[in-house]
């Protein structure tokens, strides 16, 4: 539980400020601890006095130090790597570096042989490939069950993994059978100086508040990653590494999950997590022929159609390409936001993109708060004259 | 059917957000709500439930206030509610939570389908239910957009990828994450709401679920918060003036990067 020495404590209020989860009061000059606390330690840092103590100290559940080396789980889909496995690489060689250890690539699926040859050329020191065709389609069991026995027999220190459905899917099955941590949707990796620990650093709350997440007693250290936040490296024809080629064992196929059908994406539904250029409708738009001046945009900049809730509960477009809290988190370089007012659960999104492009009607509307550029105007007439000056300067 | 729906209390949304001026959390008025994406597995179980007959329980791990969701859980249609609520499980991250909620279930009973919301959207980590789904030893599915078809064995179920669906079969009993298109929760009836006020909650503490008490709450949680920090305000933003041709063609000055 978190202690408050009443003796020690000034009533500064402090604690109060600092506490993102409203459960520290100051009362009478004494800070005072309510039901909502969640230990997260945030009060304990600022408390200068040093009058809060949080006197819990988890058991540590395995030896430390014989775990060594990072590893990356990299994703392969309709005989496609995903771009963020590319992103991983990039990471996970820079900390496998500042660790003085090596770096190694997973990958699963059917037919993979020279998918797997290439991860070396972006970085992997090792890569354990997994080629059969019983895995060529995504399952939880199958891909948790392989990805947690390979881990156990290797002992990595750090697995990272892409913020993807898949990822974010049967990771979290791997950090249980394995009892280790995990942190999802990190945006920032870094390991401390003092003692090598992983420091994990992760939006919370739609993006208003950053928490920081450490595992101190358990190995390995598991994060997945947001997709368009790390760097992907350049390819090194170079390189050299060893592709290893895992065998399976009969029970690790078994499974009670079966895929039916994969139903591709059309080009309606391209992934907005991986787009460089996202333009973005809401309610704004009025009607589904205003939303066809988003097509157009997106269009003329080559870049992938996003919308508001709104504008999917309408039904314009479908779920796949809304953004926000209850959408998809979208990091692009280039977010256009047209005709969206900007709510928190909206903002929370896109907060992440590169460069915010805010096209609204009305002056104060919040998107301008976090747009970098704004233009305050009707979008029917803005817009296509935005796309005529921008095929004018491609043809130029 | 028996359908258990994990369910969570979250602070609104709409009302957590930074103080520009101190740079901490304003919490002024912050309400505390269903988490959305539960609303949209309550819902699905109570159709269910509907369809087939059976009966569906809804479970929360958190502090005593968190009653309140159950017994809107209940207006809304579940049958009973189970508040597993202890001190000892303050500070659970993923692991810890998972862990508890999978020794609430097993001191409950056996179910056929466990139904949760994808994430929750204080913590965003969608890690609860595939925990749970392990502890359980049971096949789990995230992000389902459609239950298809319901069998003695095993269901069929749509579930949302990064780029389209598929299409899958899963054994029961099973545990499925659910994203908002599934459905569109009803609000409570007024006889709902009568029965809610009555329903009879029942708790259960760490003793009760026999919970290892190194597995719980902080100690027993194998992430940890180092620091919590406002992110890092953007720059400032410029609206353009002048007539619409004049604030097009600085906005394409500052695209051109991109084109």
């Amino acid at each position: 539980m978190l202690k408050i020495d009443k003796e020690l404590c000034i009533g500064c209020g402090i604690c109060e400020e600092q506490c993102a989860f409203a459960a520290i009061e100051v009362k009478d000059g004494v800070a005072e601890v309510g039901e909502n606390c969640n230990l997260c330690g945030a009060c304990v840092e600022v408390c200068e006095p040093g009058a809060l103590v949080s006197d819990i100290q988890g058991a540590v559940k395995t030896d430390l130090a014989s775990w060594s080396g990072v590893w990356v789980f990299c994703e392969y889909r309709h005989a496609e790597l995903a771009q963020v496995s590319l992103e991983l690489l990039g990471i996970g060689r820079k900390l496998a570096d500042r660790r003085g250890v090596s770096l190694s690539a997973v990958i699963i699926g059917s037919g993979i042989g020279k998918c797997a040859e290439s991860l070396t050329g972006y970085g992997a020191d090792t890569v354990y490939a997994v080629d059969h065709p019983d895995v060529e389609h995504f399952t939880e069991d199958r891909y948790s069950r392989i990805l947690a026995r390979l881990i156990g027999e290797h002992r990595p220190e750090i697995v990272l993994a892409g913020a993807t459905a898949i990822g974010r899917s049967f990771i979290p099955g791997v950090a249980t059978i394995l009892d280790a941590g995990l942190t999802a949707d990190c945006t920032s990796l870094e390991i401390r100086e003092e003692d090598g620990a992983l420091l994990q650093t992760r939006p919370a709350f739609g993006g208003n508040i950053m928490a920081t997440i450490e595992c101190p007693r358990s190995r390995p250290q598991m994060a997945t990653v947001r997709p368009k936040v790390m760097k992907a490296p350049e390819f090194d024809s170079s390189r050299q590494g060893e592709v290893i080629e895992v065998d399976l064992g009969s029970g690790e196929l078994a499974s009670r999950i079966r895929v039916i059908e994969t139903v591709a994406a059309g080009e309606e539904t391209v992934n907005i997590q991986e787009s460089d250029i996202l333009v973005s409708g809401g309610r704004g738009l009025e009607n589904e022929k205003g939303f066809a001046l988003i097509r157009r945009l997106a269009k003329a900049l080559n870049g992938d159609v996003a919308a508001s809730r709104a504008v999917v509960d309408a039904g314009w477009i479908p779920y796949p390409h809304q953004v926000g809290q209850t959408g998809k988190t979208v990091a692009p370089k280039l977010y256009i936001a047209c005709g969206i007012s900007g709510a928190v659960q909206h903002v929370a999104g896109m907060q992440s993109a590169d460069v915010i492009v805010a096209i609204n009607r009305d002056g104060n509307a919040p998107i301008f708060n976090v747009a970098d550029f704004g233009i305050v105007g009707d979008l029917n007439e803005v817009i296509p004259k935005l796309i005529t000056k921008i095929e004018e300067h491609r043809q130029a | 059917m028996k359908i258990a729906v994990c369910i969570k209390q979250v602070p609104d949304a709409k009302d957590v957000r930074l103080d520009p001026t101190t740079n901490t959390l304003a919490r002024e008025g912050v309400e505390s709500i269903m988490n959305p994406y539960d609303q949209h597995a309550l819902e699905e179980a109570v159709r269910l439930k509907e369809k087939f007959g059976g009966e569906v329980t809804v479970i929360t791990m958190g502090p005593p206030q968190a009653e309140e969701v159950l017994r809107l859980a209940i207006a809304c249609g579940a049958d009973n509610a189970v508040l597993v609520s202890d001190r000892a499980f303050a500070g659970a991250d993923t692991w810890a939570t998972a862990y508890t909620l999978g020794r609430a279930v097993e001191t409950l009973g056996n179910f056929d389908l466990f139904l949760c919301g994808k994430q929750a959207i204080d913590g965003d980590t969608a890690q609860v239910g595939p925990g749970l789904a392990l502890r359980l030893d049971i096949p789990y599915l995230t992000c389902v957009q459609k239950i298809r078809e319901v069998g003695e064995k095993a269901l069929v179920a749509e579930r949302m990828m990064d780029d389209g669906f598929d299409v899958v079969e899963i054994s029961l009993p099973a545990l499925l994450t659910v994203v908002k298109n599934i459905n569109e929760p009803r609000v409570p009836s007024l006889k709902g709401k009568m029965k809610a006020k009555k329903a009879v909650i029942t708790a259960l503490t760490a003793e009760a679920i026999k919970a290892d008490p190194a597995s719980i709450g902080l100690a027993g949680s194998p992430t940890q918060v180092v620091r919590v920090f406002p992110p890092e305000p953007r720059g400032e933003s410029a609206v353009f003036s002048g007539s619409v041709d004049e604030q097009v063609a600085q906005l394409v000055e500052k695209l051109k990067p991109y084109l």
